[in-house]
């Protein structure tokens, strides 16, 4: 199958290990991931503030722009996936906001939040199946990992409908599939200090700690987000307690593709 | 701008209704900044309430909150104590010159491996 496809602008500089992977195993799955084309920064974060509507235009375009090109949008940064996903609600339920976001971009059609969008986790599960990835595992990773979910791809859960926000279970199930051993740890969906390293730098620093000591304490080994920032806090902020990967390196491991 | 009308917008801009809050604290119970916030979620929330916006306007809560959401989740009367610190800090940085952070400020925090998610989820969340 094929899927538009949104990488974001830390995908494209500090995080190609992410991107890099994430294609290579979603040929050999057999999906086939087409670039948005000229698509935009999402800004990382999504605002809140009930007037924002230049900030939640860039996410409308890709969003339109998978509409006409198969009808879904594939994300893989939790940041893209969080901006893109909440405003894809905003667009559907949020009367003022889809209208001057309409207004404002003056498309042939007005969006109104038709597109389903899909985080690159969903797709292995929803999609693919994490039994078809059980058996494509040529190498199976034996070893004890920690799934770090953070806070943008379950928060807010009415718009981010990802997983239970208190109880997460998808990347457990993805540790499974690709033969891990999964360890459930209390500070796993717990933030790891974001970006306000710019306003104060020792919040990160401590809570990016206590999420690695949380996982170390119950036996993890490694541990795996979807995230750049949360994995920069963590390696650089949290004390190299564990070593952090993004989860695609490990299904390019298990299924092959890379050493 | 007169006192009440400020107070209006942030009610406006926050688009969340504190008048439903039942004070049972939740918010700040599960908040992870909670040590570095000098007004807690649960006080945001109260305060607005209450029409007292001048010490929210000055506190240091507003740069400290993660955006993570966390309050917002646990509310069982669907408040959104995060979209009361978002509104509160627009007000403020939308002021003249009363951005958060300063472009000069930047280089000597920046490392190598820095992703660029890090810079510019800040300038969205601190800067106008």
């Amino acid at each position: 199958m094929k899927i538009s496809y949104y990488p974001g602008c830390t995908l494209r500089t500090k995080a190609k290990e992410l991107d890099d992977t994430a294609r290579l195993c979603a040929k050999v799955l057999g999906v086939e991931m087409e670039e948005v084309e000229n698509w935009q920064c999402c800004g990382g974060v999504y605002k809140t503030a009930t007037d924002e509507i230049a900030t939640k235009l860039s996410a409308v375009r890709a969003l339109d722009y998978a509409k006409h090109h198969g009808g879904k949008l594939l994300t893989l940064c939790s940041a893209c996936h969080n901006v893109i996903k909440r405003t894809n609600a905003d667009m559907k339920a949020d009367g003022d906001i889809c209208m001057r976001a309409n207004n404002y971009l003056k498309l042939d059609e007005p969006y109104k939040g038709e597109t389903e969008v899909l985080h690159y986790l969903e797709l292995l599960k929803n999609v693919v199946g994490f039994d078809a990835i059980k058996k494509a595992v040529v190498k199976p990773l034996n070893r004890k990992i920690g799934a770090y979910y953070g806070c943008l791809l379950l928060r807010p859960s009415a718009a981010m409908a990802f997983d239970n926000p208190e109880n997460p279970t998808i990347i457990e199930d993805f540790i499974r599939a690709i033969g891990g051993t999964p360890v459930v740890y209390p500070f796993r969906n717990e933030c790891c200090g974001a970006y306000v390293s710019l306003k104060n730098g020792e919040l990160p620093k401590e809570k990016s700690r206590k999420v690695l000591t949380s996982a170390k304490e119950k036996g993890a080994e490694e541990v795996i987000t979807a995230c750049p920032l949360c994995l920069y806090n963590l390696q650089v902020n949290g004390g190299e307690i564990l070593p952090v990967k993004y989860f695609t390196e490990l299904l390019a491991e298990a299924l092959g593709v890379k050493e | 701008m007169t006192k009440q009308e400020r107070i209006e917008n942030i009610n406006r801009l926050s688009g969340t209704d504190v008048k439903k809050c039942m004070k049972c604290g939740k918010c700040s119970g599960r908040c992870p900044a909670f040590k570095d916030m000098d007004i807690k979620p649960h006080q945001f929330v109260s305060m607005l309430g209450k029409g007292k916006i001048d010490e929210l306007l000055e506190c240091k809560a507003i740069w400290n909150c993660l955006s993570c959401m966390a309050c917002v989740e646990r509310c069982p009367r669907g408040v959104a104590p995060a979209a009361v610190v978002e509104a509160v800090r627009e007000t403020v940085v939308r002021m003249q010159g009363a951005n958060g952070i300063k472009a000069e400020d930047i280089p000597p925090i920046v490392d190598e491996l820095i992703p660029q998610q890090l810079l510019v989820s800040a300038y969205r969340k601190y800067n106008k």
